[in-house]
């Protein structure tokens, strides 16, 4: 076998390969830019069947009449007008007056969407499950608050101009993500999962306990220098966000062309059947080093600018909640795909950040989002109709009669504010004591969820009546109370859900898999 | 010397609370090929029913039945309803994905365990909520070897775990149960054939894992008091660890795997610092996985295509 005679590094027949060579040139839809999730129940493409003929199937499911020339045309916009089109949008949002608040959820949802599109290239292309993602993240912000503060060589400290100290950092990291990238070598999925996420415990010991005159221990490292290259320093939060808008722009289209060249369709054939992938003539270790050297790059230029805009960092945050974050991102808008590890990451921490933390907006999010779900589950209309109808009426008479039997059972009052709480007054049961009750209720309405689950057909539709009665019951007397809480518990649920209802994610491709 | 017993004995009853742990994770692993992440809050979840048992009945100083009823209740509680609580999690969360690949059921596990971590802050609040096991059994009541002293605590966590672990073993080898778990855990498909019924096997096997771990949450709340939503986190990183170095799989590799991570890590306290521990026992793990991929117990697996 001569090496020229190599072939492009598609899997084999039969097995899932990357469908990058059969997109038809007139529809120039790349994987990556995202498919618009097709409505109605789709019978999912079975294990042996062709990946491409999935893909036709699914390419096939149009909206009607307008809509549906619309999003043809959509698809056949290429991947830079678009990229390019949502960097100006994003550039453009601090010109509508955002206040500080709100241009530092941006900040923070910014580099989390950094974050989990550098996640996207071990996770979602090279199949590696890295729970150690995070320490990337955390070194590249030490080792740049180290080369930008007083910490080392006191009095004077190192103080690199950024335009150095990033690509060292950059550098630095990547060659850490090698090393600890080494043991997939020989380990995969849990065992490498299990190391990695003890390389992420690690990290936080090791900053929380080694050389405290250096690293700072728990009280960490404050007093960094900002981003500075040629003289010019950005102080201001509005500088920060409009980096990051441009690093995070810049590094999609780089990963975009490194996707569709020859390494990214080796990562993608090393994750689908890696022994194929060998016995194609590719260097199936080198491969999933590459990746692993390639997110961590990414994960410490994520870190580099958290560390000069919070102007400290310290080992909490760093912590396993966060890596859980970036992976809810990532898993949200859909692993293997830079859009949706982008748009999922993003859409993620507005509500993570912004939205839940004022009680008004959580509010408005929490029955929103139940109200749109069920306009897009629950078909036909009637049975819609009648869902709502029962729950509205089912809240009216369980409101009398708990009023009827003690006026302290009512006496709470809904915990929402503004008009949802004036509509809700005679709806939703809240008594004076609304934490044992809600704990209560939380517990039932988690069994009735599993039991809803579980019941097919009619069953589920008069089970749902209750459930939802329940949801709104607990988030008044206690979620909503709780916000800090509930957004963990979001968190949490969205991986789960997600796995189960939709594991492609919201702008993911399907992709046929062999159990392995 | 008698330094070197004591955190020989500490070693000893931490490894068994890991053994425990990771005979769920081992026997979960072993039928679904799956990393049970929830394990670790499912021992914590044991030990707050311990906890709650415990109020039930009059609180530490004021017991109302006599102590060892008051254990029994506890420990049958803390494993019927954490292990129902498997099952549960098992049909909801796993079932639909028992034949995605291999990432998804994984990432799953993660979000079952932070659901279940900060349902519990949720409800039980952030507060720690203590056992006072001393106020109800004597510190003093154990035994006395030399300069060694055992109380009946710890005399209790080694011998249940014992038990425990032999009943297992028994159960795994000599009842059709076993054998069916065997069956399902060697080849799925093929069991289905030849007519086991793998829903019931396998939601068994939940049952019985986060049962144990259920049980491991009591005893931990006895011995160490502090009862937190937060206490899952290591020592279901640690059972991972132990079931990993036993070789994973396999029980009695799990069960020694538990007891070396234990004694490992009490001498490491002991003997150099206790701010290393945890560091120096993922080191321990890292150099065995490298070595040793199979565990020590364990048997290397051949990829099939």
């Amino acid at each position: 076998m001569s090496p020229d005679a190599q072939p492009p590094a598609a899997g084999p027949a039969g097995s899932p390969g990357p469908a990058t060579p059969t997109v038809p040139v007139g529809q120039a839809a790349p994987a990556s830019a995202g498919e618009l999730a097709s409505p109605g129940e789709l019978a999912g493409p079975q294990v042996g069947a062709d990946e491409w003929v999935a893909r036709q199937a699914h390419r096939r499911e149009y909206l009607p009449s307008v809509l549906g020339t619309a999003q043809r045309q959509f698809e056949r916009v290429g991947w830079w007008p678009r990229l390019a089109v949502a960097g100006l949008a994003g550039a453009a949002l601090p010109l509508l007056g955002l206040g500080g608040f709100q241009l530092q959820v941006g900040i923070d949802a910014l580099v989390v969407a950094l974050l989990a599109v550098g996640l996207n290239i071990v996770v979602g292309w090279a199949g590696l499950l890295d729970l150690g993602y995070v320490a990337f993240f955390g070194i590249g912000a030490y080792a740049f608050a180290l080369l930008s503060s007083n910490q080392l060589n006191p009095p004077n400290g190192v103080h690199l101009p950024s335009i150095l100290a990033i690509p060292i950092v950059m550098i630095v990291t990547g060659f850490i993500g090698l090393l600890v990238g080494l043991p997939s070598r020989r380990l995969i999925g849990d065992y490498l999962a299990i190391i990695t996420l003890f390389f992420g415990e690690a990290f936080v010991e090791i900053v929380n306990n080694v050389a405290p005159s250096k690293l700072g221990g728990p009280n960490g490292i404050v007093g960094i220098d900002p981003i500075n290259a040629f003289g010019i320093q950005i102080t201001s939060n509005t500088g920060y966000y409009l980096l990051l808008v441009i690093v995070l722009v810049v590094t999609m289209a780089v990963l975009r062309l490194l996707d569709t060249s020859r390494t990214g369709r080796a990562w993608r054939a090393v994750r689908d059947d890696s022994l194929a992938a060998g016995s194609m003539t590719i260097p199936v270790n080198r491969v999933k080093l590459m990746a692993f050297a390639f997110g961590a790059m990414v994960a410490a230029l994520a870190g580099t600018i958290y560390a000069a805009q919070q102007i400290s960092v310290f080992p909490t945050d760093f912590d396993t909640p966060f890596l859980i974050l970036i992976y809810a991102g990532l898993i949200l808008g859909g692993a293997g795909s830079i859009a949706g590890a982008c748009t999922g990451a993003l859409v993620l921490m507005v509500v993570y950040d912004g939205l839940l933390r004022s009680p008004t907006d959580a509010g408005y999010l929490f029955y929103g989002l139940i109200l749109l779900t069920l306009l897009v589950k629950l078909r036909p209309w009637r049975r819609l109709g009648a869902v709502l109808a029962a729950v509205i009426a089912l809240g009216f008479a369980a409101h009398a009669i708990a009023g009827a039997i003690s006026s302290t059972a009512v006496a709470g009052g809904p915990q929402s504010t503004g008009w949802i709480a004036a509509a809700l007054r005679y709806w939703v049961i809240v008594p004076a004591n609304p934490q044992t009750a809600g704990n209560y209720g939380y517990v039932a309405l988690v069994c009735l969820l599993i039991a809803l689950v579980q019941v097919k057909g009619r069953w589920r539709t008069v089970l749902l009546v209750p459930a939802l009665y329940l949801a709104s019951f607990v988030w008044e007397t206690r979620l909503i109370l709780e916000p800090a809480i509930t957004r963990q518990i979001l968190i949490g649920a969205i991986l789960i859900v997600m796995m189960n209802a939709r594991p492609q994610g919201l702008l993911g491709t399907r992709r046929v898999e062999s159990p392995t | 010397m008698a330094f070197f017993f004591k955190e020989l004995v500490i070693g000893l009853y931490t490894g068994a609370l890991y053994a425990l742990v990771a005979l769920g994770f081992s026997m979960v692993y072993g039928v679904l090929k799956l990393l049970n992440f929830a394990q670790g809050g499912l021992y914590m979840i044991g030990a707050y029913i311990g906890f709650f048992v415990i109020q039930w009945f009059g609180g530490p100083t004021g017991l109302t039945i006599p102590v060892p009823l008051l254990l029994v209740i506890m420990f049958v509680l803390a494993a019927g309803l954490v292990g129902g609580l498997g099952v549960a999690i098992e049909r909801f969360a796993y079932r639909p994905l028992r034949d995605a690949p291999r990432i998804a059921p994984l990432i799953t596990a993660i979000g079952v365990y932070f659901v279940l971590e900060n349902s519990a802050l949720l409800l039980f609040g952030a507060q720690f909520r203590v056992y006072n096991t001393p106020n109800f059994i004597s510190v003093s009541s154990g035994i006395q070897i030399g300069s060694v002293s055992i109380d009946s605590v710890q005399i209790m966590v080694l011998v249940m775990t014992l038990v425990l672990m032999a009943g297992l073993w028994q159960l795994v080898n000599r009842t059709r149960l076993g054998r069916q778990m065997r069956a399902v855990a060697a080849d799925r498909e093929a069991a289905e054939m030849l007519g086991i019924n793998v829903n019931f096997t396998i939601a068994a096997t939940f049952f019985l894992g986060s049962a144990l771990a259920g049980i491991a949450g009591v005893m931990a709340g006895l011995l160490f008091n502090q009862v937190s939503s937060s206490m899952g986190f290591l020592p279901g990183l640690k059972a991972f660890t132990a079931s990993v170095v036993g070789g994973i799989g396999s029980l009695p590799g799990a069960m020694l795997g538990g007891l070396l991570i234990g004694v490992a890590e009490s001498f490491i306290t002991g003997y150099i610092s206790s701010t290393y521990t945890d560091l120096l026992v993922f080191a321990l793990l890292i150099v065995v996985m490298l070595v040793r991929p199979s565990g020590l117990l364990g048997q290397a697996q051949l990829q099939k295509v």
